[in-house]
């Protein structure tokens, strides 16, 4: 190996052990049966059992993930109707702005975010009468926009590297296209759909700052409930949760990206 | 056959149908982002100029068309003079932006060797090293910023390591200082930094590099010559990605950061929610984004030139 190759190995060691070590030493933790860190007393489940009878901890995982279901199923079909727009529908009157709509909630602060919807919901419910109350409904809605604009991107861009002549065909054989899109361009693009589906939903399930401005005086989401017990220090459960969640979504995204580079393997060769 | 590179909509005349369904298909994403994320911003800048008061809502309204009220426009710029007047906001925009930029330094200088190495080996060992990269903006923001509140902590496992091979005799204050917020923001955001890096460099055409080379270019000079312009487009976007979003950051300064660790997003957050004086956080959340219409414009056009 020369210097410059040296080099960049190590940086590549040194950046995923950085990225990798924390996690890992979390899990570790949650297997303890001290609850000093730095004691090591013993492999132990007792903080997993711990959790499993946190009513309120069960309550707030039940809540975030009906609003994580929910949020993520309209913002994959709001967000695939804006990737056909941006790459579908030709020149239309403010499309400039529009692509800046989708882009833009992708960088803004969540501060700004959720200040933002909070103060719309306060000014309908003084204009119109709605939202009556706020919580899983608002949540819901503000989960909605930003992560629309997530699928959108990730639907965008996989309509821009696709082939669309199956498309023209159709359409040059006369189909309409409603036809079109429901027959041809959406089974073209379910996997996109459906990665933008799963990032939508955990993006959701994560989300504290949002959620906890646009949320009422009734509805307190996981995140929201980790934060005001991890705002004082390390709790133990927390380290059961933490793996539990980390170790869900690790597996389901290892056999998620297994199930793809094996398609897109069988795609090559066929 | 040119104009089929023409815009599809007018090749056919359309039947009322079609148009119903391409006005749907633009129309309701449309709509949607129209009402709840450009709308709001507009709410947010009319709030900024209330006074606030106690009751619920508690600001003043900004049009008053009742009876007995000399001026039907109630707007103060009171909000801003106090931020202007205050120490406080100063030091918070100031700190954001000293943080946000260093930490965004921090991911470069980190995250370029990764994406340049990943882009250069092997197919298999790629698509790996990509999913590893991937993996942990997957996975739980908050608890990621936790994993080093364990680690940091007095009774944490870096502490417990220095102390057990003796380096120190008490515990270090690691968690609360700047630096935690540095390493936290640097951990959570690294990801931002390394796709689009990846995905200039993966690219790039290695002629110009081999070219240089052969001509006598040393391979710092290849890089510094030809390599780096090049991936101008990935450097942009991703410190834009990283950039942006730290400038506003809260969780990680409210669970890392000590007490002088301010920065505006947890300024703002705070002047919400315990001080609720939302008047005033509108104020702050206008100024913050005006601070963030250059960097948000240069990402736009990164974008742009992409496509």
């Amino acid at each position: 190996m020369n210097r410059s190759s040296r080099f960049i190995f190590s940086a590549l060691c040194f950046g995923f052990a950085f990225l990798y070590l924390p996690i890992l030493m979390l899990i570790l933790l949650s297997f303890n049966d001290s609850s000093i860190a730095t004691v090591w007393g013993g492999f132990s489940l007792r903080w997993y059992s711990a959790l499993l009878n946190n009513e309120q901890i069960i309550n707030a995982a039940l809540l975030s993930l009906k609003i994580a279901a929910v949020s993520a199923t309209f913002a994959t079909i709001l967000g695939t109707m804006a990737g056909l727009a941006l790459t579908q529908m030709g020149r239309y009157r403010g499309r400039l702005i529009f692509t800046g709509l989708i882009a833009a909630p992708l960088v803004m602060p969540e501060v700004i975010t959720g200040l933002s919807l909070l103060l719309l919901f306060v000014s309908l419910q003084e204009l119109i009468g709605w939202p009556l109350s706020r919580g899983a409904s608002t949540i819901t809605i503000a989960h909605i926009t930003f992560s629309m604009a997530y699928v959108a991107v990730i639907v965008q861009s996989r309509l821009a590297s696709m082939d669309q002549s199956m498309e023209e065909a159709a359409m040059d054989l006369g189909g309409r296209p409603m036809q079109v899109a429901f027959d041809i361009t959406l089974p073209l693009i379910a996997p996109s759909m459906l990665s933008g589906w799963l990032l939508a939903f955990t993006l959701s399930l994560d989300d504290l700052v949002i959620a906890s401005f646009t949320s009422g005086a009734g509805a307190s989401t996981l995140p929201m409930v980790i934060f005001s017990k991890i705002k004082l220090g390390v709790t133990p459960d927390i380290n059961a949760l933490a793996t539990l969640i980390i170790g869900t979504v690790s597996i389901g995204i290892i056999i998620a990206s297994w199930i793809m580079f094996r398609q897109s393997k069988r795609n090559e060769v066929g | 056959m040119k104009d089929l590179s023409g815009p599809k909509a007018t090749r056919y005349s359309q039947p009322l149908g079609d148009k119903l369904w391409r006005n749907f298909v633009i129309g309701l994403p449309y709509l949607w982002l129209f009402l709840f994320f450009l709308v709001p911003f507009g709410i947010v800048f009319k709030i900024s100029l209330a006074d606030p008061i106690v009751a619920q809502p508690p600001f003043t309204a900004l049009f008053d068309f009742g009876a007995n009220t000399k001026n039907w426009l109630h707007a103060t710029f009171d909000n801003y003079l106090f931020l202007t007047e205050d120490n406080l906001y100063w030091i918070s925009y100031f700190n954001s932006i000293k943080i946000a930029g260093i930490s965004t330094l921090l991911c470069l200088l980190l995250g370029y060797p990764m994406a340049y190495g990943i882009a250069r080996s092997t197919p298999t060992v790629r698509n790996v090293l990509l999913m590893l990269v991937i993996l942990p903006f997957w996975t739980s923001f908050l608890l990621r910023v936790y994993a080093w509140m364990g680690l940091l902590g007095k009774n944490g496992v870096v502490n417990g390591l220095l102390a057990y091979t003796g380096l120190i005799d008490a515990p270090l204050e690691l968690l609360y200082t700047n630096g935690a917020v540095y390493l936290g923001i640097v951990y959570t955001y690294i990801p931002f930094m390394i796709l689009p890096l990846y995905a200039t460099l993966e690219k790039m055409d290695l002629d110009l590099q081999d070219a240089a080379a052969d001509l006598g270019a040393k391979p710092w000079q290849v890089f510094v010559d030809t390599t780096l312009p090049l991936s101008m487009p990935g450097i942009i976007a991703g410190s834009m990605l990283v950039f942006i979003p730290a400038l506003g950051e809260f969780v990680i300064p409210a669970l890392l950061g000590g007490i002088d660790s301010l920065m505006i997003g947890r300024t703002l957050y705070d002047e919400f929610f315990v001080n609720r004086d939302w008047p005033l956080a509108s104020a702050v959340a206008t100024v913050l984004l005006f601070i963030l219409v250059i960097p948000i414009m240069l990402f736009q056009r990164s974008q742009q030139e992409k496509k």
